[in-house]
């Protein structure tokens, strides 16, 4: 009789509940990712999550800790709050580019010139997903939306925003990368950022936000297969994937 | 709520109301301040800065009353005792806030310092902001409790009961004070009040630890865990409503004619009493101090004992006029006295108004009557 062996289990951190997303989406890939992370670190008993508007809404049922859900765009208000309550907890916000680029913009800019001990999921797709593919402030420019069909104008919409650079700029003591789930490769890539993410808030050394490319096959109206080649293709150019601040550096006088 | 004892000579100390409110805060055990800078609560916003760390506490500013209030709903959710303060304003920001507080059944106490209006306004006082308050300030079928205190020293007490009935019925009470009540010098005596400090509220997220995990929601799953949610909170209004109406009721026995008055316009009225009185005139004055639930109990003992006019003076164009005409429920007379943000009621002006009131005839019937200001 030949030996077993479970090469590959859900995380513990993770619940029963199948996902409720779309074929395709990234969200299932990305709450792995953060679960994984939770077990490795073995944080998940001390640790909380918050939620964000979107389709991500849901995710309390997924992640098997403490959830809270906070408002469209104030998980970085909610997490500073918890955060300075129970020191002791690790806390995550885990929002969509709709969330915290448009409405959220105040919170996760202060959050982040804090230097927040909170860790941050930023979910990037590029469109607002739950309320049917409106154009996001993440959306590239020409790409048609059901708010603009016939594609993102500058002249009335202004240009994408990099949110990991720019944040980057005011947070001296934080980690912040871009990274993508596109392939596999990028996929280990992107649990590697998750943990660092994790990892200066626990070591109390800062601000993590990981953000991550993601594709949404329904409202960009292509198959999976195609998302993830339009992912290297046209996404990655305009957002490009790196390690924009890491760890703790001298503040200015 | 655990108490620890705490006995000394009792002493007065002088102090702005705004200032009263954040010593009521720091006794009842606030661990947790988080604001943003307007006229005319800043005075509380500096006390709380100034005195809350040195008494174990975390003062925060925020970037805003949007970011403040949801920081208050993440300090909450980890189950600390936590306010907020603001002005019209900004208390406008914060209705997304009050209404999910409400939803996630989480306590919290929010101050509103107001300011005249309406849009940004000006910083003189006004009570414009009574319906904005006692209709909750957000969306969604939910409440809040509101008290009006009228003086440094109600201020100080009210806002201490408030942490406790916030947590009891898990829900943000809102205090409503104004710009007179922030500014005005009042000896506080603080002793009447025994040092709180807050316990670990059993249904806090602080990392699940041991036991089952908790999730603090603001959006049910299913229509039927919508319906459950609206009927436990319908309940949990019904028993608040009914429990906690308060007021006071000064020379309304033997009275026909009864001013209704709440916080500082009730201050400024008492003066314009204090003369009727003197000269024998069977007036009462009725001041609703929870705001909401509004005391119609109260009212309608009046109305029972023989009460058939009711005088509303307030500093705003007619909003608590609305509660005194549904609590009066067509058994009085109702004239109002109001102004809107910009002037400030002078004792004399009161008195005016009520002695054309009473020396002209009653109006017999079920009539409600309102004279324009």
């Amino acid at each position: 009789m030949t030996q077993m062996r479970i090469a590959a289990a859900r995380p513990k951190a993770m619940t029963e509940i199948p996902f409720p997303y779309c074929p395709g989406c990234s969200h299932g890939t990305i709450h792995r990712l953060v679960a994984e992370a939770m077990d490795e670190m073995g944080i998940t008993r001390r640790a909380v999550g918050i939620t964000s508007a979107g389709c991500s809404v849901r995710n309390w049922r997924q992640f098997d800790c403490d959830m809270v859900m906070a408002l469209h765009g104030r998980g970085p208000a909610v997490a500073t709050g918890l955060k300075r309550a129970c020191p002791e907890t690790a806390v995550f916000t885990y929002q969509g580019d709709g969330d915290m680029t448009a409405i959220g913009t105040g919170e996760i800019v202060h959050a982040a010139s804090r230097c927040e001990r909170i860790t941050v999921i930023y979910v990037n797709n590029g469109v607002f997903g739950a309320t049917g593919g409106q154009q996001a402030p993440t959306t590239l420019i020409g790409q048609a939306t059901t708010s603009y069909p016939r594609g993102r104008d500058p002249r009335t919409s202004g240009y994408p925003i990099r949110m990991a650079e720019m944040l980057a700029m005011i947070s001296p003591e934080s980690y912040i990368a871009r990274v993508s789930v596109h392939d596999v490769k990028h996929i280990l890539k992107a649990k590697k950022a998750i943990l660092e993410a994790f990892r200066i808030q626990i070591e109390d050394r800062g601000f993590g936000l990981a953000e991550i490319l993601a594709a949404c096959p329904t409202n960009w109206r292509m198959s999976p297969v195609e998302c993830m080649e339009k992912i290297p293709a046209d996404i990655i150019p305009y957002y490009p994937l790196g390690v924009f601040s890491r760890g703790k550096e001298e503040r200015a006088a | 709520m655990s108490e620890i004892n705490f006995s000394k000579l009792s002493e007065k100390t002088l102090m702005r109301g705004n200032e009263a409110i954040g010593a009521g805060a720091i006794r009842a055990g606030c661990q947790f301040f988080f604001g943003y800078p307007i006229t005319p609560q800043n005075e509380l916003f500096e006390y709380m800065a100034q005195h809350l760390p040195q008494a174990g506490g975390t003062f925060l500013q925020s970037e805003s009353e949007l970011s403040g209030i949801n920081m208050v709903f993440g300090a909450a959710a980890g189950g600390s005792r936590c306010m907020t303060s603001s002005s019209g304003p900004g208390f406008t920001l914060m209705g997304e806030g009050l209404t999910t507080l409400a939803t996630a059944r989480l306590p919290a106490v929010v101050v509103c310092v107001s300011r005249a209006g309406p849009g940004l306004g000006r910083i003189s006082s006004s009570q414009a902001d009574y319906r904005l308050a006692t209709r909750g300030g957000g969306h969604g079928d939910y409440q809040c409790l509101v008290l009006g205190p009228a003086s440094a020293q109600e201020l100080y007490e009210l806002t201490y009961d408030a942490f406790a009935l916030a947590e009891a019925y898990r829900n943000p009470v809102i205090i409503l004070s104004d710009a007179i009540l922030g500014q005005m010098m009042e000896p506080v005596d603080t002793d009447v009040r025994r040092r709180m400090v807050a316990t670990k509220a059993e249904w806090a997220v602080r990392g699940m630890g041991e036991g089952p995990r908790r999730v603090i929601k603001v959006a049910p799953h299913t229509d039927e865990e919508l319906v459950a949610w609206n009927r436990e909170l319908k309940e949990k209004y019904g028993r608040m409503n009914a429990a906690e109406q308060r007021y006071e009721a000064l020379g309304t026995e033997g009275s026909h004619t009864v001013v209704v008055a709440f916080g500082s316009t009730a201050r400024i009225a008492l003066d314009a009493m204090h003369t009727l009185w003197s000269r024998g005139a069977a007036v009462g004055l009725f001041r609703p101090i929870s705001l909401a639930p509004f005391p119609e109990e109260g009212l309608r003992q009046l109305l029972d004992g023989g009460v058939r006019r009711l005088l509303v003076v307030e500093a705003n164009n007619g909003q608590m006029l609305d509660d005194v005409r549904l609590a009066a429920c067509g058994r009085a007379e109702i004239h109002h006295f109001g102004t809107g943000g910009g002037h400030i009621f002078s004792p004399d002006e009161i008195y005016q108004e009520i002695r054309a009131l009473t020396e002209a005839k009653p109006v017999r019937g079920r009539q409600i009557r309102e004279e324009p200001q």
